[in-house]
């Protein structure tokens, strides 16, 4: 049995969290097969037989649509021999899912449809109507304003709960629009990162970094945006996503705030000033005041998230509709799927900022992660080695206000984030058990 | 020379200024108001308004370029290189001083240590200007785009 309660300190963490694989095992079955995980929106799967094959843990899993409008989620395993039953990432299977191999097939919530030659199994042990020959399903699937989860425990808390005050990621994305609702944009790009998971997680909230990481990346588009702004007097949006890395120095972070949830979800609050005074953000708050009146527009526009990381698992910026799913390939291999939304009801003009930062920040031609994905790398190699066995998140530790079990930092660059996620990690790899 | 001689030298001349990383000279094979595109699906018909890998005009270049030269842009430090291949061009149509042809590219990269191959179709919307060809649009369609990929995209491909 790993001794895990002794490689998490509340200020430190040892460095084999990160490189072990034993550890990585764990992690799999204790935090990414138990709690939940994020696996698709509702407008993913419009139709009854619309499918998305996703990842949960180690296991293949398939969201779809059943024919009485319910999300399922369902073992990508046919009960028969084990075959994969869909291929493909995504479909429309119909009204049945059909075992390529011998045909057996299934209804869309998983049940036993038929088997192509149903004698043969008198006086066997496998009874096909007892429910032995169904599909697996997912322990239990929930969704809020939408966005689906599953979790392949049958024990926990229920979704909202688990969520916690961390479900502002889904109302501050959707009640930014009219309408009150997202619909997903159906592409999916997906990056690998070489290096463990929890590198990841830990960079979404480290507001020491963008100034340093990001200098290229917010000095050219500075440079360029200053060249539009003197020859037309204006530069589109997309710049300021940009120039932002190199316009908000390193003591500015500080001035942002990082608030820390029970489960090890976090805020990073907003840093870029989304609200400029144009004709189609006006256009935009006209469409929000007549959905919800002046004072409930003010409000919401006035939520100030960067970040909110969902953990383990998901990172959402809800003032541009991203949104990054996190799925564990190895110790040192990590693959995101990276989707945005549109908010329905809103201008066509709001939908390309969503739009711009999705191509430029968060594509595979990513002119900002391809630095972070750099310093990932060299995370996980420099962990790797026996040149020091901890790693630090000393900063601003003792500083942070602590209330009802959440923990606001009273600095930016406080690592409360870190402490924060670690302190669930050692709590759902079970040594606070 | 014929048409497709002409494309021809265009396609290598590009090739080569993306293998020398003459970011500028690659840019400048672009009309003022000419467009990258590689798309994020192979059924896309436009870059405006829809999700790609690339879709960037001249300005978006250059906020590419200078960020791949500027000192601090630390995934520039482990060596990498390109090599493109480009053949089987065919010119699609020639009228006027417009050009479209396509061709199919191949092209490995090295980076610390690691190979990757990327393979598509280009198609060239091209204008024959007093400077010599120019693009107005180049679209590129990568067969493994659709991917995961092994780390991203940093230049043109």
């Amino acid at each position: 049995m790993l001794d895990v309660a002794r490689l998490v300190e509340p200020d430190r963490v040892h460095r084999s969290v990160y490189t072990d694989p034993a550890i990585f095992d764990r992690e799999i079955a204790e935090i990414f097969e138990k709690n939940w995980t994020y696996v698709g929106h509702d407008s993913q799967i419009r139709n009854p037989g619309d499918y998305w094959a996703v990842q949960v843990g180690r296991q293949p899993m398939i969201l779809v649509r059943h024919q009485d409008g319910t999300p399922r989620v369902l073992y990508n395993r046919c009960p028969h021999r084990g075959n994969m039953l869909v291929g493909n990432l995504r479909g429309n299977t119909g009204k049945v899912f059909s075992c390529s191999y011998h045909m057996w097939q299934f209804h869309t919530d998983g049940k036993l449809e038929s088997l192509p030659i149903p004698r043969g199994y008198e006086g066997t042990r496998l009874a096909p109507e007892s429910g032995a020959c169904d599909i697996k399903r997912a322990a239990r699937v929930a969704s809020y304003r939408g966005f689906i989860f599953c979790s392949l425990s049958p024990e926990g808390p229920g979704l909202e709960e688990w969520l916690g005050p961390a479900k502002v990621a889904f109302d501050d994305m959707c009640d930014r629009a009219p309408e009150g609702e997202v619909e997903i944009v159906a592409n999916c790009f997906r990056v690998i990162q070489q290096s463990n998971w929890k590198i990841f997680l830990e960079n979404q909230l480290d507001a020491q970094h963008p100034s340093v990481t990001h200098e290229s990346t917010g000095r050219a588009a500075l440079e360029v945006q200053r060249e539009l702004e003197r020859e037309r007097g204006s530069y589109p949006l997309d710049y300021h996503f940009l120039s932002a890395f190199a316009t908000t120095s390193i003591p500015k972070w500080d001035q942002f705030q990082t608030i820390n949830y029970p489960n090890g979800h976090c805020i990073l609050t907003g840093y870029m000033g989304l609200r400029p005074r144009d004709p189609d953000t006006l256009a935009y708050e006209a469409a929000m005041t007549r959905a919800y009146g002046e004072k409930r527009m003010e409000e919401i526009l006035g939520v100030n998230n960067h970040h909110v990381l969902i953990y383990p698992g998901l990172s959402v910026q809800p003032p541009l509709q991203q949104l990054r799913a996190v799925r564990p390939l190895a110790v040192d291999k990590t693959l995101t799927e990276i989707w945005h939304f549109r908010l329905k009801g809103a201008p066509e003009a709001i939908y390309r900022r969503a739009l711009g930062y999705y191509n430029l920040v968060n594509s595979p031609s990513t002119l900002v992660n391809a630095d972070d994905l750099e310093n990932f790398w060299k995370c996980h190699q420099g962990l790797s080695s026996d040149g020091g066995e901890w790693v630090s998140f000393h900063r601003h530790a003792g500083n942070d206000d602590e209330a009802d079990g959440i923990v606001t930092s009273r600095f930016g660059t406080s690592e409360a984030p870190m402490r924060n996620q670690f302190r669930a990690w050692k709590d759902m790899m079970g040594a606070g058990r | 020379m014929s048409t497709r001689d002409e494309v021809e030298a265009f396609l290598f001349r590009q090739a080569e200024l993306l293998d020398g990383k003459s970011w500028q000279g690659f840019i400048d094979l672009f009309t003022p108001d000419g467009v990258y595109w590689m798309p994020a699906s192979p059924e896309q018909t436009t870059w405006d308004g829809v999700p790609s890998i690339f879709a960037e005009d001249r300005n978006l270049m250059t906020v590419r370029m200078k960020r791949l030269t500027h000192p601090h842009a630390w995934s520039q430090a482990p060596m990498w290189g390109t090599s493109h291949l480009v053949g089987n061009v065919v010119v699609e149509s020639d009228e006027g001083d417009e050009i479209v042809a396509r061709s199919r590219f191949h092209m490995m990269e090295f980076r610390r240590d690691a190979s990757r191959h990327f393979a598509g179709s280009y198609r060239h919307h091209l204008r024959r200007t007093p400077e010599g060809l120019r693009l107005k649009l180049q679209r590129v369609d990568m067969v493994n785009g659709q991917g995961p990929y092994e780390y991203v995209l940093q230049a043109w491909v």
